[in-house]
C-alpha cells in the first residue's frame, strides 16, 4: 500500500509542477494544489498505513494510526487553504490591474 | 574598577542622550558645551593614573561579558594605553571645543554629529585600554564604522558619500585581515589575552603561523594608518567636517594601526620580516606621502597627505625600535629602544602640531569660504592670530627649533643613521638608503610647509578672489589651536617631563623586556654638531632652494598622469566590479517566475538525488507495507485520471471540477488511512476551496491551449518527470529505513496529559498549542489580505467614478 501511495505522489508532484512551470496564472494555482495534495499523501504515507485503528482513546486501548503526522496534515490543509485563498484572489487582481495572466508578460522589470 | 568602566562607557553612554539635549536644549545651549564634559571628565579622570603609571604601576580590570565563550571586557591599563587614552580625551575635549564655533547651531544636525562622534571615542577607548582579542577587534571595526559614518556627515554630497565608502571598504578589509591574524594568534597560544600571548612568546614564535599571523596583523594596521599603498583613503576621508578630519584623521583613528604594531612588537618584533615591513613600508609611505603632499593646492588634502607621510615616519620608527627586541638589553638595544621612544614622542608631538594644523585650515575654511592655495594668500594681515599659530605648528612639522618637531625629527634622523650601521638582516649593503630616503622626505616635508604657511598666508591679499569678508576667527575657535600651538613650544623646552611621566612608561609597555635607563631616554635640543643636526641644515638649505623655484617644478609635479594614481585604479577598480556583479546578477535575475522555479526545483533534484546516491542511501523495504485492497486501488487510479484530467483540461470548469474530485478523493484516503479528523478538514476545505476557485475563475480568463514551442514543453517534462521520481525515490527510501521509533507512544497518553480523548485534538491544542496559535495568525492575515485586496478595488472603481 506504502508503494503505491508513494507512486502515486510521485506522480501528482510531476504533473503538479509540470503545471506550475506553465506559464498561464491560473495552472500555476491548479498544480500548486495538485503539489499540496501529494505533500499531504506523503504525510500519512510515512507515518505507516493502516497500523490501528483511528487515533481516539475511549474506542480501544492499544494499536492507533499514527497520531502525529495526522495533526501536521490538519495543520497544512489550513495553512494550504489560505494560501490558495490569498493567491486566487491575488491572481484575480493582478489580471484586473495588468489585463493578462501570462507570466511571462508579468515578469518584473530592470531597476524596479 | 566601577568608576574606570563608567568612564570608558561615558561616551556610549552619554550618546543616548545627547538627541535629547539637542531636541530640548539646542535652542538655549549649543549641544556641544554638554557633550564637552564628556572627554574632559575622561581626561581628568585618566590623569590621575599618571603618578602611579610612571611609578611602573599597571591595572588590570575585568568586566564578565559572555563569560561561557571567554568574552569579558578584560582591560589592562599601562603606558602605552594611558598614552592613547590621554590623545584620544584630550585631542577630542579641544575637538569638541573647536567644533562648537565651527559647526553651526542652527543649519547642523548636531545630534548626528555628536553621537557619532562620541560613539567614534567610546570605541577608541575601548581599542586602547582592551587586552581581550575579540573585543580589541570589536571596537576596532567601531572606529571604522564610526569614522564612516562621520565622513559621510554631509551625505548630500556624492563626494562625502564616496570617500566614506572608501575609507570604509579599505579599514574593514584590513580589520578582517587583523581578525584573521588574531585567530591564528589565538590557536597558537590558546589564550584571548595580549598579556598572556607575550607571556607565550616561545610557542609563538616557533609556531608554523607565526609569519601568516603577523603579516595578517600587519594588513589590518596598515590600512587604518593610510601606509602605502593602503593610504588612498584618507585624502578622500577630507570629505569629513574639518574637526573630524582634526580628531580621527590625524590625531587619533589613524594612529589605532601605530598602537597595534606597537603593541604587537614584544610578540613579533625581532624578526627580519617584521623590521622589513615594519620599517620599509612607513619610509616609503613617509616618502610618497611628502611627494604627493607637495602637488596638492586644497590645503586640506596637503594636510591629508602631510599625515600619511607623518603616520608613515613613525611606523618606520617603530620599525626600527623593534630592533631592540633582536639585540636586547645592551648597548645596540638601547639605541633602537630609543628608536621606539621617539616613535612615540614623535606620534604625540604629530597630534598636537597637525591637530592645530587642521583647525586653522578650518578656520580659513570658515572665514574665507574657500581653502584652495590658489585662491589664498596674504592672509597673514587679517588674521595674525591664526597666522601665529599656523607659523608654530607648520614650523614644528618641517623640523625646527624651537618647536617639539624638531625634537622628534633629530631623533629619527638618529635612529636611520643607526640602521645603517647595524648590519643584520641585510641591511649591510642597502642600510644606507634609510637614512638618504629620511633625509629626502624630510626636504620635502620642509618644502610642503613652507608652502601651507607662506602660499596661504604670506604673499599678495586678493579679496576679490574669497567668497565672505575675512577677518579673525572668533575666539572660541582660536583657544584649542592655541592650546595646541603652546604645547608645541611648551615640549621643547620641557621635553623631559613629557618624556618621564608619560612617555617611558609607554615605552616600558612596548619594549617590557629591556632595561633602559632615564639617562638613555634624555631628550635634548642640543647634542653637540652630530651627522643629526648637519642633515637638519641641510634639509633647511635644500628645503629654502626647493621653495624658492616652486613655481618652476611643481607644475610638473601638478600633472602627474592620472593613470599611473593608485586612487584612479581604486575607483576605476570599484566600478568594474559594480558593473560585473550587475550583470552577472541580471544574467540569471530574470524576474521571470518560471526561471526562478526552474532554479528551484533544479536544485532540488539535483542536490536529493545525488546525495540519495552518493551517500548510498537508495535502500527499499517493502515487507512492511500494509496490502492494498479493491477499493484502495480503484481510488489511486481515479486519482491519477483526474490529475490527468486537470492537467490536460481546455475548459476551466472541468479542470476546477477535476480538482475538486481530487480533494474528496483525499478525504476517501483519510477515511481509509483512520484519519477522521483529516476527512472531515478535508471535504470542509475542499468544498470552500472549491467555489473560491469558481468565484474567481468567474473574473479570470479562460485557459489557453498550450501553444508554447517544443523546447519549451519538453523541459518542463524533464523537470517535472525528475522532480516526481525524486520525490518517490526520497520516500521510498525514507521507508526502508526506520532508524528510529517512533515518538507518537507519548501522545497516546493524551488523557493522562491533557485529558482529551482525540490525540490529533490533543497534539494541535495542547502539545503544539502555539504552532496552532501561530497558524491562526496566517489564517487571520492571509484572510486580512483577501479582505484588503478585494476591498482596495471596489474603492478604487468608486474613486474612478467620481473623477
Amino acid at each position: 500500500m506504502e508503494t503505491l501511495i508513494v507512486i502515486l505522489v510521485g506522480i501528482l508532484v510531476s504533473i503538479g509542477t509540470y503545471l506550475i512551470l506553465s506559464k498561464q496564472l491560473l495552472r500555476i494555482v491548479l498544480g500548486a494544489s495538485i503539489v499540496s495534495h501529494a505533500v499531504n499523501l506523503l504525510i500519512i504515507t510515512s507515518g505507516g498505513l493502516k497500523k490501528g485503528s483511528a487515533p481516539l482513546l475511549g474506542e480501544r486501548e492499544v494499536g492507533f494510526a499514527d497520531a502525529l503526522p495526522q495533526a501536521l496534515i490538519l495543520t497544512a490543509i489550513v495553512i494550504n487553504f489560505a494560501v490558495t485563498a490569498l493567491v486566487l484572489v491575488l491572481c484575480y487582481r493582478a489580471y484586473q490591474h495588468f489585463r493578462t495572466d501570462d507570466m511571462e508578460q508579468l515578469r518584473g522589470h530592470e531597476n524596479e | 574598577m566601577v568608576p574606570f568602566y563608567a568612564f570608558i562607557f561615558l561616551p556610549f553612554i552619554f550618546a543616548i542622550i545627547v538627541p535629547f539635549l539637542y531636541k530640548y536644549l539646542n535652542r538655549q545651549i549649543h549641544t556641544g558645551w554638554f557633550v564637552l564634559l564628556v572627554p574632559l571628565s575622561i581626561f581628568i579622570y585618566l590623569l590621575l593614573y599618571i603618578p602611579s603609571v610612571a611609578a611602573g604601576e599597571t591595572y588590570r580590570y575585568t568586566l564578565p561579558w559572555i563569560p561561557t565563550l571567554e568574552i569579558n571586557l578584560t582591560s589592562y591599563l599601562d603606558g602605552l594605553s594611558l598614552l592613547f587614552g590621554l590623545l584620544i580625551s584630550g585631542v577630542g575635549a579641544l575637538v569638541i571645543l573647536y567644533s562648537i564655533f565651527y559647526m553651526s547651531k542652527e543649519r547642523e544636525a548636531l545630534h548626528n554629529f555628536y553621537v557619532y562622534l562620541l560613539m567614534f571615542m567610546g570605541a577608541m577607548l575601548g581599542v586602547v585600554f582592551s587586552d581581550h582579542l575579540l573585543v580589541f577587534y570589536g571596537f576596532w571595526e567601531l572606529t571604522s564604522v564610526s569614522s564612516f559614518l562621520l565622513i559621510s556627515y554631509w551625505y548630500e554630497r556624492r563626494s562625502s558619500r564616496q570617500g566614506a565608502l572608501k575609507a570604509m571598504l579599505i579599514t574593514v578589509f584590513g580589520g578582517f585581515g587583523m581578525l584573521a591574524g588574531f585567530i591564528m594568534l589565538i590557536l597558537m597560544a590558546d589564550t584571548y589575552s595580549i598579556r598572556e600571548l607575550i607571556a607565550n612568546l616561545d610557542v609563538i614564535q616557533n609556531h608554523e603561523l607565526f609569519l601568516p599571523a603577523m603579516l595578517c596583523v600587519l594588513v589590518g594596521a596598515f590600512t587604518k594608518s593610510a601606509q602605502f599603498p593602503f593610504s588612498i583613503w584618507l585624502p578622500d576621508a577630507m570629505e569629513a567636517p574639518t574637526p573630524v578630519s582634526s580628531y580621527l584623521h590625524s590625531a587619533t583613528m589613524v594612529k589605532a594601526g601605530i598602537y597595534l604594531v606597537a603593541r604587537m612588537t614584544p610578540i613579533f618584533g625581532g624578526s627580519s620580516v617584521w623590521f622589513w615591513l615594519v620599517a620599509g613600508v612607513g619610509l616609503i609611505t613617509l616618502l610618497y606621502g611628502s611627494l604627493t603632499a607637495i602637488r596638492q593646492t586644497d590645503l586640506k588634502a596637503l594636510l591629508a597627505y602631510s599625515t600619511i607621510s607623518q603616520l608613515g615616519l613613525i611606523m618606520c620608527l617603530l620599525g626600527v625600535g623593534s630592533l631592540a627586541v633582536y639585540f636586547g638589553p645592551g648597548e645596540s638595544g638601547t639605541v633602537f629602544t630609543v628608536a621606539t621612544f621617539a616613535a612615540l614622542f614623535h606620534l604625540f608631538n604629530h597630534s598636537t602640531f597637525k591637530g592645530s594644523l587642521f583647525m586653522v585650515v578650518g578656520i580659513i575654511d570658515h572665514e574665507t569660504g574657500r581653502r584652495d592655495i590658489r585662491f589664498l594668500g596674504g592672509l597673514m594681515q587679517v588674521m595674525p592670530i591664526t597666522f601665529t599659530i599656523a607659523l608654530i605648528s607648520g614650523l614644528s612639522m618641517a623640523g625646527l627649533p624651537p618647536f617639539n618637531g624638531f625634537l622628534s625629527k633629530e631623533m629619527f634622523f638618529g635612529a636611520v643613521n643607526e640602521v645603517s650601521q647595524a648590519g643584520i638582516f641585510g641591511l649591510g649593503s642597502i642600510g644606507v638608503g634609510f637614512p638618504i630616503i629620511a633625509w629626502v622626505a624630510s626636504i620635502f616635508t620642509f618644502v610642503y610647509c613652507m608652502i601651507f604657511i607662506f602660499k596661504t598666508f604670506g604673499g599678495r591679499f586678493r579679496p576679490e578672489k574669497l567668497t565672505r569678508e575675512v577677518h579673525e576667527a572668533p575666539l572660541g575657535m582660536l583657544i584649542s589651536p592655541l592650546v595646541l600651538g603652546a604645547l608645541v613650544i611648551l615640549i621643547f623646552f620641557f621635553p623631559n617631563v613629557l618624556g618621564k611621566l608619560i612617555l617611558t612608561p609607554a615605552l616600558t609597555a612596548v619594549l617590557p623586556m629591556m632595561d633602559v635607563t632615564p639617562y638613555d631616554l634624555k631628550i635634548s635640543a642640543w647634542h653637540g654638531l652630530n651627522l643629526e643636526l648637519l642633515m637638519t641644515f641641510s634639509v633647511i638649505i635644500f628645503g629654502l632652494l626647493l621653495f624658492k623655484t616652486a613655481k618652476r617644478w611643481i607644475v610638473a609635479l601638478r600633472g602627474f598622469p592620472q593613470g599611473l594614481m593608485l586612487s584612479h585604479w581604486f575607483n576605476r577598480g570599484i566600478e568594474g566590479t559594480e558593473k560585473l556583479s550587475g550583470s552577472l546578477t541580471n544574467r540569471y535575475m530574470t524576474g521571470s517566475l518560471r526561471h526562478y522555479l526552474i532554479y528551484i526545483f533544479s536544485f532540488f533534484v539535483l542536490l536529493l538525488l545525488s546525495s540519495l546516491l552518493g551517500l548510498y542511501g537508495l535502500h527499499f523495504d517493502f515487507s512492511q507495507d500494509a496490502p492494498i485492497g479493491f477499493f484502495e486501488a480503484g481510488l489511486v487510479i481515479a486519482m491519477i485520471i483526474a490529475a490527468i484530467t486537470v492537467l490536460m483540461a481546455g475548459n476551466r470548469i472541468i479542470a476546477i471540477v477535476a480538482l475538486g474530485a481530487m480533494g474528496y478523493m483525499i478525504s476517501m484516503f483519510f477515511v481509509i488511512f483512520r484519519a477522521p479528523d483529516l476527512a472531515l478538514t478535508q471535504m470542509v476545505v475542499e468544498t470552500v476551496t472549491t467555489v473560491l476557485f469558481l468565484l474567481c475563475f468567474y473574473h479570470l480568463p479562460k485557459l489557453k491551449k498550450n501553444i508554447e514551442r517544443i523546447s519549451f514543453k519538453l523541459t518542463n517534462v524533464i523537470i517535472s518527470l525528475a522532480m516526481g521520481l525524486t520525490v518517490s525515490l526520497l520516500a521510498l527510501s525514507a521507508n526502508g529505513h526506520k532508524l528510529f521509533e517512533p515518538i507518537t507512544a507519548f501522545f497516546e497518553n493524551a488523557y493522562e496529559l491533557a485529558g482529551a480523548k482525540n490525540i490529533v485534538n490533543a497534539i494541535l491544542v495542547d502539545f503544539r498549542g502555539f504552532d496552532t496559535l501561530l497558524e491562526i495568525s496566517v489564517l487571520t492575515i492571509a484572510g486580512l489580505g483577501v479582505y484588503l485586496l478585494v476591498h482596495q478595488r471596489v474603492k478604487r472603481r468608486e474613486s474612478n467614478e467620481t473623477e
